[in-house]
């Protein structure tokens, strides 16, 4: 540019330069601002190869994602992590990836790898699914609902909450259980039986666990819908130590969407081989092992040992609804486009 | 000649603008289009096509000036009040009316809801007192509800522009009018309410733009079904990837602002009257006898309810604990239970969220004086055509400016994408109007007569400046200072959508407690947003110390 620069630009031109000249090389992770590790864990990472891991956290998995696809011609990391099974396909359309058949990948389920061009690796997985209030239905005498069929019934009227999934990550993974479910010809009309059982739409996951599911300060709804790993991060959340948690998710077959997290090597990258032991390094026992605690999600790794909270409070979801990333990708936007007309209009 | 060097006075402003602001949006109009037009536009057309714009910014539009309505329906006698009284604590008072300017939506949806919601407090013991079944309020997913918000907001922009203005106003010309028979309305709306027509314009095209473009509490606290320009374009980009409808979306907006701002700058140069101000400590009414207290008091009282309950409601949600009233939420945030990288410790937010607050407040005030400085000199085709260009960055989709920075200031010597001046940039960038329309009425109202009196006499250009100008002006560059410190303290705009490395601020630290399960996390949350809160009314009264005429407004 040509232009006079502002003062400003120059000062800070020159303030980083010397820096850039003396510091370490530094690798950087771009991801999603859920992202979470434990002290001391990247430092151990660092240490052994040498370099400066910094990590950029840029939104939510949506934003991070459009963020990465559009600096594709000047990559703004090296490492991208957060991308989930509704967005693969999106991911991977866009050619932001490099290949890496990294070995950790022998120990992870066969269910996972979504990618046979191993693109896009999984790192971890939740299960989307409905959560409840156990005082609420102790309280009230009524059976906690067992799956997606009891919301609409009469006796659950006016007692769940959803995410709007045009907004919300959990709330597009349970309009895609609801596709998985019912099939392209059915999920509609199930939707507008909920409607007529009074179910609320919330903009959010925040909005909906903390504004109105009754475990919350002014919240009057009993079901909501969550993840499998919620009743364990209740508990260790908690003010006071609890015995049992105070919610359940339910996890019965074909009530429950797996969210699948990816890790990829963004293309163009001029560090690879530091990237691919970054990414060795979050398929490693250390980083699996880390992950319930600081993500509230499951290792993706097989025989990854869990926390203790995880083991007593919740479990796996049970044949969680099965969508290729193809098909997802395919019907992604219509289905969000007749969902608003359904639910919304 | 001198009008000349004049110019020299946008080059700042102008370049900042170029670079940040129409570069980052020309780059990303330009690729989005460009790979648009590549593949079938065919969505594109949709949009434009079928009514569904039309209904959005009808939407919008009618939505936003309601907004500003009410605002100044129900700002402007707290005004009056702040303009023409003294009375005890009005200085902490008028301080904190702006602490609502730095909550995060989130925040502020979630004080709405507890005191307003279904289940919230005063349903709650409305159905205690009347032993109802249900709740007898229903504001939840309804315009009201985030009408409300906007006015909670916004309330301080007119009673700071307003109010500000109308403590310089001649007092004695109200009076004189109801001597000569004037009614007491008649003198309001013939004598007063013209007079501070440039304050009220200015003020009103605040408010009308950020409710223009409000975007989180119209998604919180309208639900699902309304939905604004902004918070389709952030649809449309984030959540379905299409970025040709996002960006065709904030085109129309920022056309749409930019024939507004238009149209208001006309009308503010046409209408701006140049008055002896009052002194810099003017003999302001004490509020001790009868009919002075009631008007006060009630002007308090009300002042305690609109903005004053959803404060009161959030800092009981952060005391408000299983065993009763107790501190462990805030003891809980000076401990890490997970052992993560992520945890942040308060010291830590707060120190980083002030020094982002300082410099975008600094960049603001700087740019904002230059630009204010022209803008008030003679009339000129260059100043109605900045005018209202130096307000666009205010009404510009937050998305769209953040994807535009990530394409743009990509290279040497402007690789700012992570940078950490690149936050307090983009505050800076929204900061920078509210401080020139802050300053603009002031410096437009000093009348010449007073600077050609004051060289008469013998002053020197610098003494003329020191004593004519400055005392008016630092009043209302204290008042800009007060915003640009709130708009950066609450993150607002941009930089919400672009990748930043590890420096948390409070708001940041807020949203990661609110996006997990628990007690504690949420209990943690809402004593984060007290430390905010508190932060904020801190620096606010320290700002409001810095002044030199302390007394009046």
């Amino acid at each position: 540019m040509n232009k006079p620069v502002p003062t400003i630009l120059l000062t800070v031109t020159l303030l980083f330069a010397p820096r850039a000249l003396a510091a370490p090389p530094v690798l950087t992770l771009m991801t999603h601002d859920s992202f979470a590790v434990s002290k001391g864990l990247l430092e151990s990472f660092e240490k052994a190869q040498g370099l400066k891991l910094r990590v950029l956290k840029s939104g939510d998995a949506g934003a991070a994602l459009s963020q990465a696809i559009l600096s594709r011609s000047n990559p703004l990391a090296d490492v991208f992590f957060g991308i989930d099974n509704t967005f693969l396909g999106r991911a991977l359309a866009a050619g932001i990836f490099e290949a890496y058949p990294a070995p950790g990948l022998a120990g992870v389920s066969d269910d996972l790898k979504l990618d046979p061009s191993h693109r896009l690796l999984p790192v971890d997985f939740g299960d989307v699914c409905l959560n409840y209030d156990k005082a609420w239905f102790a309280k009230k005498g009524i059976a906690p609902p067992q799956g997606l069929d009891d919301l609409v019934k009469p006796l659950y009227k006016d007692l769940t909450v959803v995410q709007n999934p045009a907004t919300s990550s959990p709330g597009l993974a349970f309009l895609l259980t609801t596709v998985g479910r019912f099939g392209e010809e059915g999920y509609l009309d199930f939707w507008k039986k909920l409607r007529a059982n009074g179910v609320y739409v919330s903009t959010g996951w925040t909005d909906a666990y903390y504004g109105q599911f009754s475990r919350a300060k002014g919240g009057t709804r009993p079901i909501v819908v969550s993840y499998a790993s919620s009743p364990p991060a209740e508990v260790f959340y908690s003010e006071k130590p609890l015995g049992e948690a105070p919610t359940a998710a339910v996890l019965g077959s074909g009530n429950a969407f797996r969210q699948i997290e990816f890790v990829g090597l963004l293309k163009g990258t001029k560090q690879v081989e530091p990237a691919r032991k970054l990414i060795d390094f979050m398929l490693g026992p250390d980083f699996q092992k880390d992950i319930p605690l600081n993500m509230w999600v499951f290792p993706a790794v097989a025989g990854t040992p869990l926390p203790e909270v995880f083991v007593k409070h919740t479990q796996l979801a049970r044949e969680p609804v099965l969508l290729t990333p193809e098909s997802i990708e395919a019907g992604r936007r219509r289905w969000i486009e007749a969902w608003t007309e359904a639910v919304l209009r | 000649m001198r009008s000349r060097l004049r110019y020299l006075l946008l080059l700042p402003p102008l370049v900042f603008l170029g670079v940040f602001y129409f570069y980052p949006l020309v780059s990303i109009f330009g690729q989005v289009f460009s790979t648009a037009a590549q593949k079938e536009a065919g969505g594109l057309g949709k949009l434009l096509g079928t009514g569904y714009l039309a209904r959005i910014m009808w939407f919008t539009t009618w939505q936003a000036a309601l907004s500003t309505l009410l605002t100044l329906v129900l700002a402007l006698p707290g005004a009056y009040v702040f303009a023409r009284y003294d009375f005890r604590g009005k200085g902490l008072i008028q301080s904190l009316t702006a602490v609502p300017f730095v909550l995060p939506t989130v925040v502020t949806a979630a004080a709405f809801k507890s005191l307003l919601g279904r289940g919230g407090l005063l349903n709650a013991g409305l159905m205690k007192l009347l032993h109802l079944e249900g709740p007898v309020i229903n504001l939840d997913h309804t315009v009201w509800f985030f009408l409300l918000a906007h006015v909670f907001y916004n309330y301080t922009v007119v009673l700071r522009l307003v109010g500000g203005f109308w403590a310089r106003l001649p007092r004695d010309l109200a009076p004189a009018a109801r001597l000569l028979g004037a009614s007491g309305p008649q003198a309001f709306f013939r004598i007063t309410l013209p007079l501070l027509r440039p304050a009220i314009l200015a003020a009103s095209l605040l408010v009308f733009t950020f409710c223009f473009t409000s975007f989180g509490v119209v998604l919180l606290l309208g639900g699902p079904r309304l939905a604004t320009l902004e918070v389709e374009i952030y649809r449309q980009a984030v959540h379905l990837f299409d970025l040709p409808a996002a960006a065709a979306l904030s085109l129309v907006q920022i056309l749409f602002t930019f024939g507004l701002m238009a149209v208001y700058t006309w009308f503010e140069r046409h209408t701006s009257v140049s008055l002896m101000p009052e002194p810099a400590r003017p003999a302001l009414r004490p509020a001790g006898q009868g009919r002075h207290r009631l008007v006060v008091g009630a002007s308090s009282a009300f002042l305690a309810l609109l903005l004053g309950a959803p404060l009161a409601a959030l800092f009981l949600g952060s005391i408000l604990t299983e065993d009763g009233l107790s501190f462990v939420y805030y003891a809980g945030l000076w401990e890490n239970r997970a052992q993560s990288i992520l945890y942040v410790a308060p010291i830590t937010a707060l120190v980083n969220s002030l020094a982002f607050a300082l410099a975008a407040t600094l960049i603001a005030l700087a740019l904002g004086w230059l630009s204010a400085a022209f803008l008030a000199g003679p009339r000129t085709r260059t100043g109605s055509l900045l005018d209202p260009l130096f307000m666009l960055p205010l009404s510009t989709s937050a998305v769209t400016l953040g994807f535009g920075f990530i394409i743009a200031l990509d290279e040497p010597p402007l690789n700012l994408r992570t940078s950490w001046i690149l936050p307090s940039l983009a505050h800076a960038l929204v900061a920078f109007p509210f401080v020139i329309r802050s300053l603009l009425p002031a410096w437009r109202g000093i009348p010449a007569s007073l600077r050609e009196a004051a060289a008469v006499l013998g002053a020197s250009p610098f003494r003329i400046w020191k004593e004519v100008d400055w005392p008016i002006l630092s009043r209302a560059l204290a008042v800009g200072g007060v915003f640009a410190f709130a708009i950066s303290l609450g993150e607002f705009g941009a930089t919400v959508f672009v990748a930043r490395p590890q420096t948390p601020t409070l708001p940041l630290a807020i949203f990661r407690f609110l996006s997990q399960p628990g007690a504690m996390n949420y209990g943690q949350a809402m004593a984060m947003s007290c430390l905010l809160m508190a932060a904020t009314a801190a620096g606010f009264i320290f700002l409001e110390r810095l002044r030199p005429a302390r007394g009046s407004f």
